[in-house]
């Protein structure tokens, strides 16, 4: 293993009222720059892995560390290192009382990251860049589906993260709103953000990712590059998975 | 007809005008509103810091490490737990009586004993009221803002309350017109509202159908008049709905 990992997680556990075990030793590496799919069956604890990444869900055993600080000791403050993690959930999670612009800035603002004339400055530009320039005073229910993820993706990007993690950012969305959200995240990957993306879009992960892990049962597989998992796909339970859905 | 009349006139001059008797009634509506205005402002506060406990216990439940911070909010959480038992499992003119008679019997303070115990049980309801609407509240909302690197506290003050005293206003509104009416049974331990007024005149009196009603008219004027403005926020809240 290398030493600059940006994300290390070593032998992460977790599980759910100690009976139910959705994750079961998973170690990896995600590196400055890199964009990472993890694919897997549903309930493979995929997104349980992505949600430990920034303690969402707080690991039963195991380390993670982020930029060389070990977030799962308790004495670290989590919520510095969560401003340095940006999140997208499957269901958007748009502040409904707040206008797009204020979701974008409410928390720069009020984490004193940023002045309010700073914070609104930017959220523009990064509306603009995904297209939403005039949505900047709509609610989020004045908006489609496909918005509403975009809208959550460079709220996000606000808090200027060195990662940022996706929870099936496309799963809750109209077929015909995919691609907009897709594309958004293509363009922040050609920026060299790094990624960690959970995902069902097997499309996206092949011309997208550096890396590809397969979970199953709360467990790594396989991983490698996308040819690799894709076009020559080792374990049979990866290449079950594959002749599912390709 | 006009012997009715007559009658009504009589009634009236004998219960309200004569000895000032209206007086009673005047004391008795300010004393309510009083005991009505503190036991709010007490039931809030109790509410708020209840609601507060229980629900951040609840919130926090899922993956919380065991610490000493976490015992401490869990015995307090037990307490709010038997003080919400207590205090909406028997009536209130029961704790009224226990409050006035005998913990502060030492005490003829009736109005502010009244405030007390009726904030106290306003406290309990507030605070289901409170813990309810935050609970309502969708759990991505809570994530959302801590993986912004809110904490708890910040993303209940930033996110999730703002979104809670939207639902959860109307429904206070009507705990407190509720609160005014139970504000009636303070006589019970002879603290002179306005019930007790009415009561009063028509113990001088001897005739309880003028006084009585004209005090019942009066708590349903109040009532209504509350009532119209509770659906006049609902209009407001509805329509900066988004």
């Amino acid at each position: 293993m290398t030493t600059d990992a940006l994300i290390r997680v070593e032998n992460l556990e977790k599980t759910f009222g100690g009976k139910i075990h959705a994750l079961n030793g998973i170690s990896a590496e995600i590196h400055r720059g890199e964009v990472v799919v993890v694919i897997g069956p549903s309930g493979s604890g995929k997104s349980t892995f992505l949600r430990c990444l920034n303690l969402l869900e707080l690991p039963t055993g195991g380390v993670i560390t982020f930029e060389g600080v070990d977030i799962t000791d308790p004495k670290v403050n989590i919520n510095i290192h969560r401003q340095k993690m940006g999140m997208v959930f499957q269901h958007f999670n748009l502040f409904p009382n707040m206008t797009v612009l204020k979701n974008m800035t409410v928390a720069p603002v009020k984490l004193k990251l940023k002045t309010r004339e700073a914070a609104e400055t930017q959220a523009k530009q990064l509306l603009t860049r995904v297209g939403l320039a005039d949505r900047a005073d709509a609610y989020p229910n004045q908006l489609s589906g496909g918005q509403k993820q975009r809208i959550a993706i460079v709220r996000a990007l606000c808090m200027e993260p060195d990662v940022m993690l996706f929870d099936e950012p496309t799963s809750a969305l109209d077929p015909e709103m995919v691609g907009e959200v897709l594309d958004v995240m293509k363009q922040l990957a050609r920026e060299g953000m790094t990624m960690v993306v959970v995902t069902h879009e097997m499309g996206f992960a092949r011309e997208v990712g550096d890396r590809v892990i397969f979970m199953d049962s709360g467990k790594i597989i396989e991983e490698g590059t996308p040819e690799q998992i894709f076009d020559h796909p080792q374990n049979p339970r990866l290449q079950e998975f594959l002749g599912k859905i390709l | 007809m006009q012997a009715w009349w007559e009658n009504i006139k009589a009634q009236f001059d004998l219960n309200f005008i004569q000895r000032s008797r209206w007086r009673f009634i005047t004391t008795g509506l300010g004393n309510t509103l009083l005991i009505t205005l503190l036991a709010l402002l007490l039931g809030t506060v109790i509410g708020v810091i209840i609601a507060g406990v229980r629900s951040t216990y609840d919130k926090t439940a899922d993956g919380a490490r065991p610490s000493f911070g976490r015992k401490v909010l869990g015995f307090f959480n037990g307490l709010c737990k038997v003080y919400i038992t207590v205090l909406r499992g028997t009536p209130v003119v029961v704790q009224l009586m226990i409050i006035c008679l005998v913990i502060f019997s030492w005490s003829d303070n009736g109005v502010a004993l009244a405030s007390l115990a009726f904030g106290l049980n306003s406290g309990a309801y507030v605070a289901e009221i409170i813990r309810g609407g935050i609970m309502s509240i969708d759990n991505g909302q809570f994530e959302a803002g801590r993986s912004l690197g809110f904490n708890y506290l910040q993303t209940m003050w930033y996110v999730v309350l703002p979104q809670v005293v939207k639902n959860v206003l109307p429904s206070l509104m009507n705990e407190f017109i509720a609160l005014l009416k139970e504000t009636s049974v303070a006589g019970y331990a002879a603290v002179r509202d306005l019930t007790y007024g009415g009561n009063t005149i028509a113990g001088q009196t001897y005739s309880y159908f003028m006084p009585l009603i004209v005090v019942a008219l009066i708590y349903l004027a109040l009532v209504m008049f509350l009532t119209s403005i509770v659906s006049r926020v609902e209009r407001r809240l509805r329509s900066s709905d988004h």
